[in-house]
C-alpha cells in the first residue's frame, strides 16, 4: 500500500514497471537530436488523414500499437487506458481509443498529461484493483497551431520567446514485472505568477515546476544531486532558466547540472526552426518513452525526477485579459533493481 | 524568500530575448519594397500591353492576390512571411494570405461552416475596422474637404 510523505507526495510499495513504451513523432522531430529513438516516424504532416485532428488521433494509435507489441501484450490484456491531448474535448485520445477496446479515463493537464497519466496509472496498479494500465499522450504541431495560434500556412512572425509543439506521440504500458519503476508521484499545484503572454510558455510554466520540485525535495527530504537528472517536461530556453534561477533565489539550490528539459532534448534549437524549445505533450511523452525510458532500463541513468509541465490556458482565455495557470506533475523514477 | 509576480515580472524580461528589431525592420523594408516594385513593374508591363490605366489599377492588385493565394497553396508564403514580417505582411499579399490560409485549414469542416465561416477570421479586424474608418474619413471629407 502506498504511503504518504509530507504533504503531497505518495510513495508506492508495489513500484510499478514499464513494461514497455513507444515514441512516434514527425519529420522535424526525427532531423532532431533524439531522431534515432522513435517506433516509427511520419514525414507528412497529415499522415494520411484529411485533417491534422485526424492525424493526431492517427499518432496516438501509432504509438499504442507499438509500445503494446513491445510490452507483448494484446488491448484485451489491459485494463485501464489513461490519455490526453491538447486538442479540444480531448478529441485524438477518445478518438484513439475507438477501435482498441481498453476502458479510457480520458485526462487533461495540458502538457503535463503524460505526467498526469503515469502517476494516476501508478497509483491505479498500486491499488490491486489493475492490472495492467496504458497511459498514451500526444500533440501535433499544426492541429496546436490552428487551435491555440493561426493558420498553418497564415505568413505571421514568431516572437523569439515562441516553442515548437512537438508533433510527436508516447505511449507505455505499466504493470507488473521487469523494467524501469514509478517509485514516487506527486501531483501539482495550479500556479499563476502573471504571466499573460500566450508566447511566453516556459516563463508562465517555470513556477509551476519549481513548485512541485520544491515540496517534492521537502516531502522525501531529498536533493538535486540525489537525482541523475531532474527532467521537466517543455519549459523550453527560457522557461528552464528561470526554473533555475528560482531553485537559486528561493531556496539557494544549484539544479543547472542536473536539470534537463524534454524540449531542448527534442530539437536543435540552433540548427531546427523550433524556436527556443519544443513543447506540447506529445514533446515529454515522445521524450520519455524514446530517450529516459530506455536508459533507465539500460542502467545509464538510475533515477530520473521527470515533473511534466502544462499551461492550463484556453485559446480565449489570453484575450480576456486572464493569465496563464500552469501546473506541473512529478513522477520518480528509477532503475529496475 | 517567496517570489512575488512584480519580482517574477523582472526576471521573465531579464530572461526573454527581444525581438530584433533592426533585422526586422530591414527586411521588412525590402521585401516589402520589392512587392511593391513588382507592383509597379506589373503596372507598366500591363499598360505595355495597351489596357486603359482603369483596368491595369485592378489587374495588378488581382495579380499579386493570386499569386499571393497560390505562394499560400504551395506552402511558401508563411516561409516568407517568417523572416518579412511586415515585409509581406502590409502591402494587399498580407489581406490575400490572411483569407487563403484559413480557408485552405478549414475545408475538411465543409464548405459552409468551414470554409465560409472562418475565411474572414483574420481579414475581418482588417475589414471592420477599415471600413469604418473610411466612413468617417468620407464623412470628414465630406463636410470639411470639398473647400
Amino acid at each position: 500500500m502506498a504511503i504518504r510523505l509530507g504533504r503531497g507526495t505518495a510513495e508506492l510499495a508495489s513500484r510499478p514497471a514499464i513494461l514497455g513504451q513507444a515514441a512516434v513523432g514527425g519529420q522535424t522531430e526525427q532531423e532532431g537530436p533524439l531522431g534515432h529513438v522513435f517506433a516509427q516516424v511520419f514525414a507528412e504532416a497529415h499522415l494520411g488523414e484529411k485533417c491534422w485532428e485526424m492525424a493526431e488521433t492517427r499518432l496516438q494509435q501509432a504509438s499504442m500499437s507499438h509500445a503494446l507489441e513491445r510490452a507483448h501484450c494484446a488491448p484485451e490484456g489491459i485494463d485501464l487506458h489513461l490519455g490526453g491531448d491538447l486538442l479540444n474535448q480531448c478529441s485524438a485520445t477518445s478518438f484513439a481509443l475507438r477501435e482498441l477496446g481498453i476502458p479510457l479515463a480520458g485526462i487533461y493537464s495540458a502538457c503535463a498529461s503524460f505526467a498526469q497519466a503515469l502517476a494516476m496509472g501508478a497509483l491505479a496498479l498500486e491499488s490491486g484493483a489493475f492490472g495492467k494500465v496504458s497511459a498514451c499522450a500526444s500533440s501535433h504541431f499544426c492541429a496546436a497551431e490552428k487551435q491555440f495560434r493561426f493558420p498553418l500556412e497564415f505568413g505571421g512572425q514568431a516572437p523569439p520567446t515562441a516553442q515548437r509543439t512537438a508533433t510527436a506521440a508516447g505511449a507505455a504500458i505499466l504493470g507488473t514485472g521487469v523494467g524501469p519503476r514509478i517509485s514516487r508521484v506527486i501531483f501539482g499545484k495550479v500556479t499563476d505568477l502573471g504571466v499573460k503572454n500566450a508566447n511566453e510558455m516556459g516563463a508562465a510554466m517555470a513556477p509551476a515546476a519549481w513548485d512541485t520540485l520544491k515540496r517534492f525535495l521537502q516531502d522525501t527530504e531529498s536533493k538535486p544531486g540525489d537525482f541523475d537528472m531532474i527532467l521537466t517536461g517543455d519549459l523550453g530556453g527560457i522557461g528552464s532558466a528561470l526554473l533555475q534561477e528560482l531553485a537559486r533565489t528561493e531556496a539557494g539550490l544549484d539544479i543547472a547540472s542536473v536539470h534537463q528539459d524534454c524540449g531542448l532534448l527534442l530539437y536543435d534549437t540552433e540548427e531546427q526552426d523550433a524556436g527556443v524549445g519544443g513543447s506540447g505533450v506529445g514533446c515529454s511523452a515522445a521524450v520519455l518513452c524514446g530517450e529516459i525510458f530506455p536508459k533507465l532500463q539500460s542502467g545509464e541513468l538510475r533515477r530520473v525526477l521527470f515533473l511534466g509541465t502544462g499551461a492550463l490556458l484556453s485559446a480565449v482565455s489570453p484575450l480576456q485579459g486572464e493569465s496563464i495557470p500552469a501546473v506541473a506533475h512529478g513522477v520518480e523514477l528509477t532503475a529496475d533493481s | 524568500m517567496k517570489t512575488d509576480k512584480n519580482q517574477y515580472e523582472t526576471m521573465v524580461h531579464k530572461a526573454s530575448p527581444d525581438s530584433p528589431h533592426a533585422k526586422n525592420f530591414l527586411l521588412a523594408f525590402l521585401v516589402g519594397g520589392a512587392i511593391c516594385a513588382f507592383g509597379q513593374g506589373l503596372y507598366l508591363a500591363y499598360e505595355k500591353l495597351g489596357f486603359a490605366e482603369e483596368q491595369v489599377k485592378i489587374m495588378v492588385p488581382c495579380t499579386l492576390i493570386f499569386l499571393t493565394a497560390l505562394a499560400t497553396a504551395f506552402g511558401v508564403f508563411d516561409k516568407l512571411g517568417k523572416h518579412a514580417g511586415a515585409g509581406t505582411g502590409v502591402p494587399i499579399t498580407g489581406f490575400a494570405n490572411a483569407i487563403a490560409a484559413p480557408a485552405m485549414e478549414t475545408r475538411c469542416e465543409g464548405l459552409i461552416l468551414g470554409v465560409g465561416a472562418n475565411l474572414f477570421k483574420l481579414a475581418g479586424p482588417v475589414l471592420a475596422y477599415g471600413s469604418a474608418v473610411s466612413t468617417i474619413y468620407g464623412l470628414i471629407y465630406f463636410f470639411f474637404g470639398r473647400g
